[in-house]
């Protein structure tokens, strides 16, 4: 059994490449990387730690192609004979991994949240309100594993690291411009979430929450609603419709808790809710709840939080 | 220029999600279908007002049985100027792509656009397969389509940001938030779509690679824990030593 861990490190090594890799070593067998980008040796070497037997890199991809990341990979399957193939299931595999189902032939399981049993692997279905559990037909499979589902285990030594010629052919997709906000957590990737709704009455009181959002080292997030009528910025709108988020902390404040909203947050491992309304039903969500108004509520949790911070 | 606009259905969001049959089949009893809200607010609209501005046809394609039906006159009274229905159940998602790439290939579409996800299987994976199948560039998650003649540019999602990005067509897009407004269907819509042609296509031989063989509902929530509003140093007290998140 071998599998074949596909990365992207065009900006260093992210964490949930990181969870790939421990993912990959958790199946049993060899582990091998492929990656495109632009990470230094002593970078990639260091994915050993994580599990990888060998990282195998093309450095002719330079952008998120996914025809040309499709192509590399499918060469690096065919070359290391791997049975499974793993994403992290961000924007480039959702870009890519499809292609390369469809060149290897090979069935693929998006969003999986466990280690495969057999052929079949779990994965989140209806917006995170069910499990299922996908057999997989063909005899390799590719697997797209949600972020967030493994934490990254270090323990082992650096790996070699080859150069690898994956015939990516020519990119089809040309960059014009990168718009990257600066200084901001990107909502995706935060592991703490502050978030607020229609409670919050309008834009000009989102200070507070930024506050607790930078006191934390926390990602800002809204509500549909609230960024519809321009009182957020549309990226932060996290739901149904919006970003689903998976981080270990979710503080919503002034936000009812439709299933709409639920649906892009239920997978955080802990959610604060707080609400001047006890029938509220983002209660029933929650692990810890508040009754009581968030202007006061707030800033009060915020100067807890300084205070935790001064002690610890 | 001609568009092409997959459209799937999904269980309208306030259903409630149950098993049947030993957990091996969604619970249809009482649940409502809509149009997939990627398909029809954002690929099906954007869509429209590129055919607005620039002339050509708008088709629809639907992998699925006549019980879709409804589904596919929903999306026409948005306005499209005819529905294609390939007559097989949608068994997993190369099944369904490959169906459509070789009706996009062989009827010369210039664009083929899908929503970014299904609500349902939240898969991603039917878009990238069709790019595959018709051998042409797969823009992920836009959220902006302008076309220029023969190329276009999108803007797309990357961590923390956006990209634009310029492509030749043909192309296959997956729009995501922001890529155009909600339309309301009209009264002059709903009347119009039930004339509108609906051509029902024999599948191509395809064999699915994947296949849904059970379900479960995940653990009940345990009981929220209340906490006095007075008393913040508690909350964090909390996340830090019993939850273990900060
Ligand atoms: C197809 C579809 C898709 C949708 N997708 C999404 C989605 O992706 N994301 C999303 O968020 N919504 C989505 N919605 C909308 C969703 O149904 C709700 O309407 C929306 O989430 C409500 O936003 P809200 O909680 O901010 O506002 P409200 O429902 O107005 O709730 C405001 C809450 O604030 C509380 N409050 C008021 N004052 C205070 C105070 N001083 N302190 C504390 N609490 C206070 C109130 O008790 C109330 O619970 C979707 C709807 C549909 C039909
Ligand atoms: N049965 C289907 N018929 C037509 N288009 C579909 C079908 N299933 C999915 N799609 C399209 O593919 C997109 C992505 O679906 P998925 O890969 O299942 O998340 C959807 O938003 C639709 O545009």
């Amino acid at each position: 059994m071998s599998t074949l861990v596909y990365i992207n490190s065009n900006d260093g090594l992210a964490k949930n490449a990181l969870e790939a890799v421990t993912y990959g070593k958790k199946l049993g067998g060899d582990v091998n990387v492929v990656t495109t980008g632009g990470a230094d040796e002593a970078t990639l070497a260091s994915l050993g730690e994580y599990g990888a037997g060998k990282v195998m890199v093309d450095r002719s991809v330079t952008s998120n192609d996914p025809g040309q990341i499709a192509n590399v990979v499918k060469a690096a399957a065919e070359a290391t004979g791997a049975t499974t193939v793993i994403f992290s299931h961000d924007f480039i595999a959702k870009a890519a991994a499809p292609r390369v189902s469809v060149k290897l032939k090979a069935g693929l399981v998006s969003g999986a949240i466990d280690v495969p049993e057999g052929n079949k692997v779990k994965v989140n279905v209806f917006s995170g309100k069910a499990f299922g559990y996908v057999e997989v037909n063909t005899d390799t499979k590719i697997i797209s594993l949600l972020p967030n589902s493994f934490q990254p285990e270090a323990g082992g030594s650096a790996c070699g690291v080859e150069e690898f010629n994956g015939n990516a052919g020519e990119a089809a997709i040309k960059v014009i411009e990168t718009k990257k906000p600066e200084g901001d957590i990107p909502l995706p990737e935060a592991e703490l979430v502050v978030s607020a709704g229609r409670g919050l009455k309008g834009p000009e009181n989102w200070g507070m929450i930024e506050e607790l959002a930078s006191e934390l080292g926390a990602a800002t997030a809204c509500s549909r609603p609230v960024a519809d009528i321009g009182w957020r910025p549309h990226h932060e709108h996290v739901g149904q419709t919006g970003v689903a988020i998976r981080p270990n902390l979710y503080i919503a404040a002034g936000i009812s808790g439709a299933i709409q909203h639920l649906a892009g947050v239920n997978g955080s491992k802990v959610i604060v809710v707080v609400n001047t309304d006890a029938e509220a039903p983002f209660f029933k969500a929650a692990d810890y709840g508040i009754v009581g108004d968030a202007f006061e509520v707030i800033p009060r949790l915020t100067e807890a939080v300084k205070n935790f911070k001064a002690a610890n | 220029m001609k568009i092409l606009v997959c459209i799937s259905k999904s269980p309208d969001t306030t259903s409630k999600i149950a098993f049947t049959d030993g957990d091996t089949k969604f619970d249809e009893n009482g649940v409502q279908y809509i149009v997939n809200p990627y398909d029809e607010w954002y690929a099906l609209v954007r869509a429209l007002e590129l055919k607005e501005a620039g002339g050509g046809t708008v088709s629809i394609i639907t992998v699925g049985t006549a019980a879709d039906d409804a589904i596919i006159r929903k999306a026409l009274a948005i306005g499209a100027d005819e529905a294609v229905r390939i007559d097989a159940e949608p068994t997993d998602a190369y099944f369904t792509a490959m169906q459509i790439a070789e009706y996009a290939k062989s009827n010369g579409f210039d664009l083929v656009l899908t929503g970014k996800e299904t609500i349902n299987y939240n898969g991603s994976q039917v878009g990238g397969m069709i790019a595959e199948g018709m051998e042409v560039p797969f823009i992920s998650l836009a959220s902006k389509l302008e076309v220029n003649g023969s190329s276009a540019t999108a803007d797309v999602e990357i961590v923390g940001g956006v990209q634009t990005v310029e492509f030749g067509l043909p192309a296959v897009i997956s729009a995501a938030k922001g890529m155009a407004e909600q339309r309301i269907p009209n009264m002059r819509g709903i009347m119009a779509a039930r004339t509108k042609p609906l051509n029902v296509v024999a599948p191509a031989d395809v064999s699915a690679l994947t296949s849904f063989t059970s379900y479960a509902m995940p653990p009940a929530k345990s009981e929220c824990k209340m906490i006095d509003p007075e008393n913040m140093d508690e909350l964090v007290e909390l996340l830090h030593n019993e939850a273990k998140v900060i």
